[in-house]
């Protein structure tokens, strides 16, 4: 087959592969954004403050529903119109950070309503203050059935921060984007970015089915 | 922007029929005892939860052409990628659910001397679906979401046509706010429609119960 440049894919890996670090990094640290905010959210919602708790219903319903491009977008353009203007990068590991912090405050719900009543009731009878309730006796009985869903998410931003090729960030996607467009070739750098993404999410799911195995208890 | 709702709509219908196709296609494939089938149906499923939506949408649309000499329309490419992507996922909800299934219900249609196939099409499936329909609510959602990403491959939907609104027009906020609440809006119809599926399998079951004991003396028994 003529169609496959080998030397053509050759010459344009370490630009893919250049991408392919940023990916990586965009990827982790929106990750940590969205632990943190999605913490954050799942306690509020919690602790059912009126009117907060509902804003934060409303928040999770409604980044969970609308698509991550749009609110890409939202974010590049509309945003400097209000004088919020950023860079693309930091703007779009935000909006990524944002969008997962909704499904992360789901998770982190499912975690907490897992952790049996009685724990909260020895908690209460002991007297312990609720500061150590939270942090000694409920996350982390909490934590530990959500590893794996919460590294679920985490393939499936590390696939999802593609959708910021499309507010110019040179991630691995934007990066075979513009090498097909500069040299109207798009097999080799399309085939070699779904391959890489490939390369990282299969073994990683994986990993995460053995996590999923050793870390929830069989029923 | 009208007509822009119209095509995102049309994709989602078109995106839901076709994952339920691929779904049940690579799902019960999946399940299969001869490796011939389960091999390919695997390989299908992790490759195309493993890549990404983005990448298998443009490789439809930029690499597939070159690859073979077939030109797709935006949107075929679109729909197919689409399909695929979301139908390995639900490909993955058919198969567990249908492996969750008690292992009493196979042995009964065992015992009952069904053969294979009319074990599978009358009484796991059956009694799957109302187990499926939650993880498959979540697929469709996510699906309408990922239309948007058509409009990268050029399909005039909701997206493209305010972006392209906004280059003539300038009136980035209201476009932008606008589509996001539509997609909001469709996505919680979407949910509606999930839900109000599900009450309807579980009532039907318990109408079925209901009519039961008088159809068991029509028939003589044989229910």
């Amino acid at each position: 087959m003529n169609v496959w440049d080998n030397e053509f894919a050759i010459s344009i890996m370490p630009a893919l592969l250049k991408g392919f670090w940023l990916t990586i990094q965009i990827t982790f640290v929106s990750f940590a954004i969205s632990l943190a905010v999605g913490l954050l959210v799942a306690i509020v919602r919690f602790l059912k403050i009126p009117v907060v708790s509902k804003l934060f219903d409303f928040y999770v319903s409604f980044v969970r529903g609308t698509p991550l491009l749009v609110q890409a977008y939202i974010a590049f353009f509309v945003l400097p119109l209000w004088g919020m203007g950023f860079d693309a990068l930091p703007t779009g590991i935000v909006v990524l950070g944002i969008n997962y912090s909704a499904y992360c405050a789901e998770v982190y719900r499912s975690g907490i309503e897992q952790v049996p009543t009685g724990q909260w009731e020895a908690s209460r009878a002991l007297s312990l203050p609720p500061a150590r309730t939270w942090f000694r006796i409920v996350v982390p009985q909490a934590v530990r059935p959500i590893v794996p869903v919460m590294g679920n998410y985490l393939i499936m931003m590390f696939k999802d921060s593609a959708i910021l090729s499309s507010i110019t960030i040179l991630e691995l996607m934007g990066t075979s984007l513009q090498i097909g467009g500069n040299y109207y070739m798009y097999l080799e750098p399309m085939t070699i970015a779904g391959l890489l993404y490939l390369a990282i999410s299969f073994p990683s799911s994986l990993l995460i089915r053995r996590l999923e195995r050793r870390l929830v208890p069989a029923y | 922007m009208m007509q822009g709702l119209g095509v995102t709509i049309l994709v989602t219908v078109l995106g839901i029929f076709f994952t339920l196709i691929v779904a049940f296609i690579a799902g019960l494939t999946g399940l299969s005892k001869r490796w011939y089938l389960r091999w390919p149906s695997t390989v299908f499923v992790e490759v195309f939860r493993g890549s990404g939506l983005l990448v298998q949408m443009f490789w439809f649309f930029y690499a597939l052409p070159v690859l073979f000499d077939i030109r797709l329309e935006p949107l075929v490419a679109g729909v197919l990628a689409l399909a695929l992507n979301e139908g390995a996922y639900a490909a993955e909800i058919v198969r567990g659910t249908i492996r969750s299934r008690p292992k009493g219900q196979t042995e009964a249609a065992i015992a009952l001397g069904m053969s294979p196939g009319l074990r599978m099409r009358r009484i796991l499936i059956p009694q799957s679906i109302p187990a499926m329909l939650p993880a498959f609510g979540n697929v469709m959602v996510d699906l309408l979401k990922n239309t948007s990403l058509v409009s990268l491959v050029t399909v005039s939907d909701l997206t493209w046509r305010a972006m392209n609104e906004r280059t003539v027009t300038g009136n980035t906020v209201e476009l932008f706010l606008t589509i996001l609440v539509l997609y909001y809006l469709l996505s919680l119809l979407l949910g509606w429609l999930t839900r109000w599926l599900e009450k309807r399998f579980a009532l039907d079951r318990k109408s079925l119960a209901k009519a039961r004991p008088r159809k068991a003396v029509l028939v003589g028994g044989r229910l």
